[in-house]
């Protein structure tokens, strides 16, 4: 169900604001739609159609050198605000498999691996630094590596970066989280009857029930 | 466990029921649900899973109901009417609690659990929105999750999490008049910014938090997101119990004193470590405004609007000139030079009896020469602010007196504000569009707001109510 990722090269396109929260990748007025419907029209509807829904010729990911991005790479604080995980379906539906920015919002750094999509965290100056080459070389394309842990830039240079295990092994083998836990099932069942013994009143709701 | 803990620390401890590759699997201790969570549902049944502990799970609809009536009828968009209607649909199939759109116990999700007393100290509590931090003010862990993991959560009453950071803001010092809780979790934003407690937990602690209300504590814990933090709290005190005693879903009798002697030990151990401090004078605090699309955009009242040629980076620059241009402000503005068309008082942050009473007690001195609309955070905020008579002054101003729900501070209702139009807002976010396409939202205090309606531009409320 979710695609598994282990290496990706493909044109990147760089986001060079910083903050760019989730009401802007998916605005709340999209949000109620079926799952099944797909959100790719959705991704950054507001910065990208004008009111009376033309493209904005300015915005990146309008422009012939990027329209294929499966790679962005941002500023700070990408993807905060909101815990819609829509920003995330935005995205992925519309074929973006990976992020590179400095910091993250921590809902959508949570959202963002259940669909597959790879966040990467790398200091303030190599995010510039790639940024600044996909300016320059427009539709340049970076690889990135998920079981080396490595990116490599339209210039070459490799940089690495840090991913937590659990993250990294469910990301390559697409796995998903409720299978994950449900092997914990006889552990789950044991700590939720010493928890029910220790708090009894969390599962009396005496006056409000009975009133 | 030896050696000294924080608040969070021992609630991590508490709900911990193993660790695999660095993550920790927690237990959840309550989890809420409203109209939104409707993707999850969906999930959940698609998947063939039930839910795993409806007594431990409770629901209100809050973020698209109308707020000119309490009938489904009224919701324009015909996509949110058929998520309204679900919410009930789903606690009849699953048999959790629902405070539904016509109980009087229906409102904000956020303000509904500490209302009824299903917001505890100690409990590990999520929800589908991100204002779940909320609930911290009562000593819980509390943070807001995606639809994948609402599924997870009810599939299995569980989630998995890395610990977090620890992050301490020490606030002291009396606040002069008319600085709020809003102004004090609006000048620790602008202090860390939008992405200073990224990672983190932040507790919220010294003498100008513990001198503060729980429904200003919550005020505080709402916004610790919009620093980019995983959850924000207040370790429980006197008035923690006192504010909880007797509450519907409060234990009682007997449970009570038991609940009281473990929630006793929960605040934070002397010597007890955290990975950052940050401290806040708050004798030097004035009422704050943002300016910008982001909440750490945000300058006392008697500030003006910066300037591009400051920023400390050409990428804050460039975003300076950007946010100016769609906020249509001018650098070096007065921030009280600023005109508004609109107001809106309400939301999970501002919507609490507490705020009607500072917005109405502005309120009162005038008349609102734009529009401005009070939406109660819940049902029964509404009925208490009525039996106060506070709906009178409102209306008397000219503020319409709406029913509860999320609101303008999200417009998913269809409470909107029209593109380029500005609105003086007592929610949590300015971002571009958030409450309508085009909308530029100043955020502030109930009482700025309704001070901003009597003006028709952003006022410094002091000016208002010199003398008290």
């Amino acid at each position: 169900m979710i695609e598994p990722f282990t290496t990706l090269t493909a044109v990147a396109a760089p986001i060079d604001a910083p903050n760019v929260d989730t009401d802007q990748i998916a605005p709340a007025r999209f949000l109620r739609r079926p799952r099944k419907e797909g959100y790719a029209d959705v991704l950054f509807h507001d910065l990208r159609y004008s009111a009376s829904g033309v493209e904005r010729p300015d915005f990146v990911l309008n422009q012939p050198a990027y329209r294929d991005a499966r790679i962005l790479v941002a500023d700070r604080n990408f993807g905060g605000g909101s815990s819609r995980e829509h920003a995330v379906w935005a995205l992925v539906d519309s074929g973006i498999r990976c992020v590179i920015a400095i910091s993250f919002g921590d809902i959508f750094w949570e959202n963002s691996v259940k669909s597959g999509l790879l966040l990467v965290r790398l200091d303030e100056p190599n995010v510039a630094a790639l940024r600044g080459q996909l300016h320059a070389q427009p539709g340049a394309k970076v690889t990135v590596d998920l079981e080396r842990q490595c990116i490599t830039g339209p210039d070459g240079r490799e940089l690495s970066f840090e991913i937590e295990p659990a993250r990294k092994r469910r990301l390559l083998h697409g796995l998903d989280e409720i299978g994950v836990t449900k092997r914990h099932e006889a552990a789950i069942g044991a700590f939720e009857q010493a928890y029910r013994a220790r708090r009894p009143w969390l599962f009396r709701h005496g006056a409000a029930q009975a009133g | 466990m030896a050696g000294p803990r924080t608040l969070l620390e021992k609630i991590w401890d508490d709900h911990l029921i193993l660790e695999e590759d660095g993550q920790c699997l927690l237990l959840v201790g309550r989890h809420l649900a409203h109209d939104g969570s409707y993707h999850a549902f969906s999930a959940l049944e698609d998947r063939g899973l039930t839910l795993r502990r409806p007594d431990q799970t409770f629901a209100t609809p809050d973020h698209g109901v109308p707020t000119v009536s309490r009938n489904v009828a009224d919701i324009a968009d015909p996509s949110q009417r058929r998520v309204v209607e679900a919410l009930p649909v789903n606690a009849a199939k699953y048999g959790f609690t629902l405070f539904g759109l016509n109980d009087p116990r229906q409102g904000i999700v956020h303000v509904v659990g500490p209302e009824q007393g299903v917001t505890q100290p100690g409990l590990i509590i999520v929800c589908g929105d991100s204002h779940t931090s909320t609930h911290g003010a009562l000593g819980a862990l509390a943070f807001g999750i995606g639809a994948s993991e609402v599924v997870h959560v009810l599939a299995t009453q569980t989630l998995w999490r890395k610990r977090p950071k620890t992050m301490r803001i020490t606030v002291d010092g009396e606040r002069p008049a008319g600085v709020t809780a809003k102004d004090v979790i609006l000048a620790i934003i602008a202090k860390i910014g939008a992405n200073g407690g990224t990672g983190y937990v932040i507790e919220y602690a010294g003498s100008t938090i513990r001198a503060m209300s729980i429904e200003e504590r919550m005020t505080v814990c709402n916004m610790s997101i919009e620093a980019g933090a995983r959850a924000g709290m207040v370790a429980p005190d006197e008035k923690t119990f006192e504010y909880l005693k007797g509450r519907p879903f409060a234990p009682q009798g007997a449970d009570w004193d038991a609940a009281l002697a473990y929630w006793k030990t929960l605040p934070t151990d002397p010597g007890a470590r955290f990975d950052t401090e940050v401290a806040l004078d708050a004798t030097t605090l004035e009422p704050m405004v943002t300016w910008g699309n982001s909440p750490e955009d945000a300058l006392p009242v008697t500030g003006r609007v910066p300037d591009p040629a400051d920023a400390a980076s050409e990428v804050q620059r460039a975003a300076w000139r950007e946010t100016l241009e769609y906020m249509g402000l001018t650098p070096g503005q007065r921030l009280t030079d600023i005109a508004v068309d609109q107001v809106f008082i309400g939301s999970c942050t501002n919507g609490r009896i507490e705020d009607l009473r500072a917005a109405a007690e502005v309120a009162r001195r005038g008349k609102a020469v734009v529009p401005a609309m009070v939406s109660p955070g819940s049902t029964q905020v509404k009925r208490q602010a009525e039996a106060e008579g506070l709906d009178r002054i409102f209306k008397e101003a000219g503020f319409e007196w709406r029913e509860s729900g999320c609101s303008m501070c999200v417009g998913m209702n269809g409470d909107l504000v029209g593109a380029g139009k500005r609105c003086a807002s007592t929610s949590n976010r300015n971002f571009r569009g958030r409450q309508g396409r085009g909308s530029r939202t100043h955020l502030m205090s109930p009482a700025m707001a309704a001070a901003a309606a009597l003006r028709g531009r952003i006022a410094d409320v002091r000016d208002l109510v010199a003398g008290g």
